[in-house]
């Protein structure tokens, strides 16, 4: 492997609440190249926590403690909200489902990327343009003079995902955390989306989280998959070798996909282990 | 959910039971859904300091003749006019004699009174406005929006001065005054909020089952509506509260002897300098009482925030 | 069982007018599971609530088990068709329990015996009588679409509507739901129209498949068609090859949406 961008060893995530504390994130270790690394698993598997987490947004009263999270030379454990505010952005950024939510609704998309640069680099107005049409440029934006002034409404949800790329990198961040980038889109436009993400990862030599519960696109675009299960990474492997996972939890998601030209009367049904719940031991996914 | 190894330290007992996930019957869901928004409002302090607040007017008001004489209220001694605070008179005495302190408690029974009664009648008057504009649209909302904007565009003091002043002074008219003034905001509230819902999957469910129009407004929308209706009159009730005493102050509320808060700090208001307590002790009770309101409100409109949010 | 004849569906008037549906003829024969694939924006939705009874404006001519359906719907028409919203967690009363969700419908068409009614109901997709007096929140979007699927049922209707009744739920669920939609179409002789964007669902449920896109059916195949990838129509390759997974050497970035 590569030179590691990001070292994970046993994060853990929890929320009190009135009827005891929940584990949502258990003992989950990895390490992060300059590689696409893809997470899945079901609703409540701790994927998405485990990306937040990384980013510093886990919300009170939620406690997120770590034996180890080190991005680069800088410890995450010991940065308060104003040392990851400097963070994100700069070396790590997040693109989320729904582009919408994610930008400010009232400034134009183009402002708001060079609002991002002169953040990050301190330069001047007509710089910050400059770069942020180059930006708009790079994920593809025929037009980039004419995106530039439009307000996130006026975008649809592929161009809108496009720009949300666009800000997300123009800081030159090390590590691309994407969760459920293309949920939100149609079929065509997904495959867009991702085409240019992993253009842009491969160009400037960055790590990529891809979180998503579709198993064949992550294994379709990824170079490694963790499989999550109830906040613990339950099997890595590689994402070409997919359909040979060994836990009994990957394999009967596979089983149960439906697929085209191979109609079964009934889908195998995921019959739910209890013992996958059992903490594992702290290793796994540490060692790759 | 209790046996899984992802949670620990679930509660036992009676708690348990209320927050059990898996209710047996119609009672332990209902019970065990406002036990957890009592858990909820437990941990609000100021929504705590307002619920203490109204719970000891209503306390107050209810239990009046155990807190304080009903004849000191009422019967005027006129050798033991305008006395200064003492054990006598705690809160000593206005000019016709009467002990300030129990005029006050008894007091908390006229302000109970209207806004209860100001209560009863403008929240079905502005649901029954703004639930239907709000889900018919079209030339229904239109008429009804335009009346109730004919009731928002008077001045609300003014317009319960008018209506006290023709009906005659007294505590109902002020109470169906302030009624008649206070409802439009509600019926927008409620338009607004049922404009929110009316194209929700469960309402088109609904439609598809066959209800009709009114057992959809009433099963199915007003529930989602009440809770910020009742927010909204609850953060209302201070002004509520003022909007009467203000009618007292100028003689169209609650008429002597009745010991209204307003009425009080009126007549107080001739011997300010000399007697302040007079004055001051009416108008800090409305003045509490109005705070106690407000910060239930805001408390439980932080609640259901919290909830949708 | 279903017959659609001539069905258009416009929104807005003059300049900002939308033809969410144009002219569209279908006819699902009793027992037969139908699925309309299209992306967002294609109408497939529209086609089916135009059918539900959900949009009044809608033209052309619908027939449900041989009766023409007038735009008002009277209320005993309800009990032939049912619909399952695609999101489990808006379709459901959030203030409701379950049991107030189930015990709605009966009332409303006075069938009387609720309590042995929702208790057959429950079994009937899976659930319990540890789950009659939860609220929807207190359950999993599987366990909510099950609930919504009794839902429908309860009025035993001959015609289920299905708006992609999967999408907003996790794999395994998925699996359960399918298999669940399977049996009951068999235990009950369902009719069924189902919409979705993903290929391997629909053709997994559905017999006759029709490929919408901008309010138009462009072509009706079927489930084997589509596997062996006999589709002629450029858009429906195009879906194909979309549901293969990330491949980067069929696509141009340089197209816009």
């Amino acid at each position: 492997m590569t030179e590691t961008l990001l070292s994970v060893r046993n994060l853990r995530v929890v929320y009190p609440g009135d009827d005891g504390d929940f584990r949502a994130v258990r003992n989950v270790s990895f390490k992060l190249g300059r590689e696409r690394l893809g997470i899945v698993g079901e609703s409540g598997s701790g994927k998405s926590t485990t990306g937040r987490a990384i980013m510093g947004l886990i919300a009170k009263p939620g406690r997120v403690e770590a034996d180890e999270l080190r991005l680069g030379d800088s410890d995450l454990t010991a940065l308060d909200e104003a040392g990851f505010r400097r963070l994100r952005g700069k070396r790590i950024a997040m693109v989320l489902q729904d582009p919408k939510f994610s930008l400010d609704p009232v400034m134009s998309v183009g402002k708001q990327i060079a609002e991002t640069h002169r953040h990050h680099f301190r330069s001047s107005k007509a710089e910050a343009r400059k770069a942020a049409l180059e930006m708009l440029e790079a994920v593809h934006i025929r037009d980039p003079e004419r995106v530039y002034h439009q307000y996130p409404h006026q975008l649809s949800g592929g161009m809108g995902q496009r720009v949300m790329i666009a800000m997300m990198l123009i800081a030159g961040p090390d590590i691309l955390i994407a969760d459920e980038p293309t949920s939100a889109l149609d079929v065509s436009v997904q495959q867009q989306v991702l085409a240019i993400m992993d253009e842009m990862v491969k160009s400037r030599g960055m790590g990529l989280i891809l979180i998503s519960h579709n198993l064949h696109l992550v294994s379709s675009f990824c170079d490694r998959v963790l499989v999550m299960y109830a906040g613990q990474i339950v099997e890595v492997c590689d994402a070409g070798k997919l359909h040979e996972a060994q836990h009994p939890y990957t394999r009967g998601l596979l089983a149960a996909l439906p697929e085209l030209g191979r109609r079964r009367d009934e889908l195998p049904q995921l019959q739910r282990d209890p013992a996958w719940l059992a903490d594992l031991p702290a290793a796994l996914g540490a060692a790759t | 959910m209790s046996n899984s190894p992802l949670r620990t330290g679930a509660p036992t007992g009676w708690r348990g039971w209320l927050l059990e996930p898996a209710p047996l019957s119609r009672g332990q869901a209902r019970l065990g859904r406002w036990y957890r928004g009592w858990l909820g409002f437990r941990r609000n302090g100021p929504a705590m300091t307002g619920l203490i607040i109204v719970s000891a007017l209503v306390l107050v008001a209810i239990c009046a003749p155990l807190f304080a004489n009903h004849d000191l209220a009422f019967t005027q001694v006129l050798e033991d006019r305008l006395q200064d605070m003492s054990w006598a008179h705690p809160f000593g005495t206005d000019e016709l004699g009467r002990d300030i302190y129990a005029r006050v408690v008894f007091g908390s029974r006229v302000t109970l009174t209207i806004v209860g009664l100001v209560s009863i009648i403008v929240l079905p008057v502005g649901l029954c406005i703004g639930l239907p504009a709000g889900y018919f649209g079209g030339w229904i909302d239109s008429v009804l929006m335009r009346i109730t904007d004919i009731f928002l565009a008077f001045p609300r003091l003014v317009l319960a001065l008018a209506f006290a002043a023709a009906l005659g002074p007294g505590i109902e008219n002020a109470v169906i005054a302030i009624s008649l003034t206070a409802w439009p905001p509600y019926a927008r509230l409620a338009r607004a909020e049922t404009m929110t819902r009316r194209h929700a999957e469960f309402i088109e469910a609904a439609q598809l089952q066959g209800a009709s129009s009114f057992r959809i407004l009433l099963t199915q929308i007003m529930p989602l509506c009440l809770p910020s209706v009742i927010i909204r009159l609850t953060l209302d009730m201070a002004g509520i509260i003022l909007t009467a005493a203000g009618l007292g102050f100028l003689g169209l509320g609650a008429q002597p002897p009745l010991p209204e808060w307003g009425a009080m700090v009126s007549t107080g208001r001739a011997v300010l300098l000399d007697q302040w307590w007079v004055a001051t002790i009416p108008g800090m009770a409305i003045f509490l009482v109005s705070l106690g309101f407000n910060l239930l409100g805001d408390g439980l409109r932080d609640i259901s925030e919290a909830r949708s949010g | 069982m279903i017959r659609i004849e001539n069905v258009s569906v416009t929104y807005g008037s003059g300049a900002t007018t939308v033809r969410a549906v144009r002219d569209i003829s279908l006819h699902i024969p009793p027992g037969e599971a139908l699925g309309l694939v299209g992306e967002s924006g294609s109408g497939k939705s529209t086609v089916m609530r135009a059918v539900a009874g959900l949009i009044p404006h809608a033209e052309g001519r619908i027939f449900i088990n041989g009766q023409e359906m007038p735009n008002k719907r009277p209320r005993a028409s309800r009990k032939f068709a049912q619909m399952v919203f695609q999101d489990p967690y808006g379709s459901l009363h959030p203030n409701q329990t379950i049991d107030q969700t189930l015990a709605a419908p009966i009332a409303i068409h006075n069938l009387g015996d609720a309590e042995q009614r929702i208790i057959n109901a429950l079994t009937e997709v899976g659930l319990g009588r540890e789950h009659r007096f939860r609220y929807p929140h207190q359950l999993s979007g599987g366990q909510r679409q099950r609930v919504a699927i009794a839902r429908a049922l309860i009025l035993k209707p001959k015609v289920l509507l299905l708006d992609e009744p999967t999408s907003a739920l996790d794999v395994s669920v998925q699996a359960e739901i399918l298999n669940l939609l399977t049996r009951l179409r068999r235990e009950h002789g369902l009719t069924m129209l189902m919409v979705s964007h993903d290929l391997a669902v629909i053709a997994h449920i559905c017999d006759r498949i029709g490929v919408m896109s901008r309010g138009q059916l462009l072509e009706m195949t079927t489930a084997t068609e589509l596997a062996e990838g006999r589709v002629t129509h450029p858009y429906s390759q195009q879906l194909l090859r979309a549901n293969r997974g990330f491949d980067p050497t069929s696509i141009n970035v340089d197209v816009t949406a």
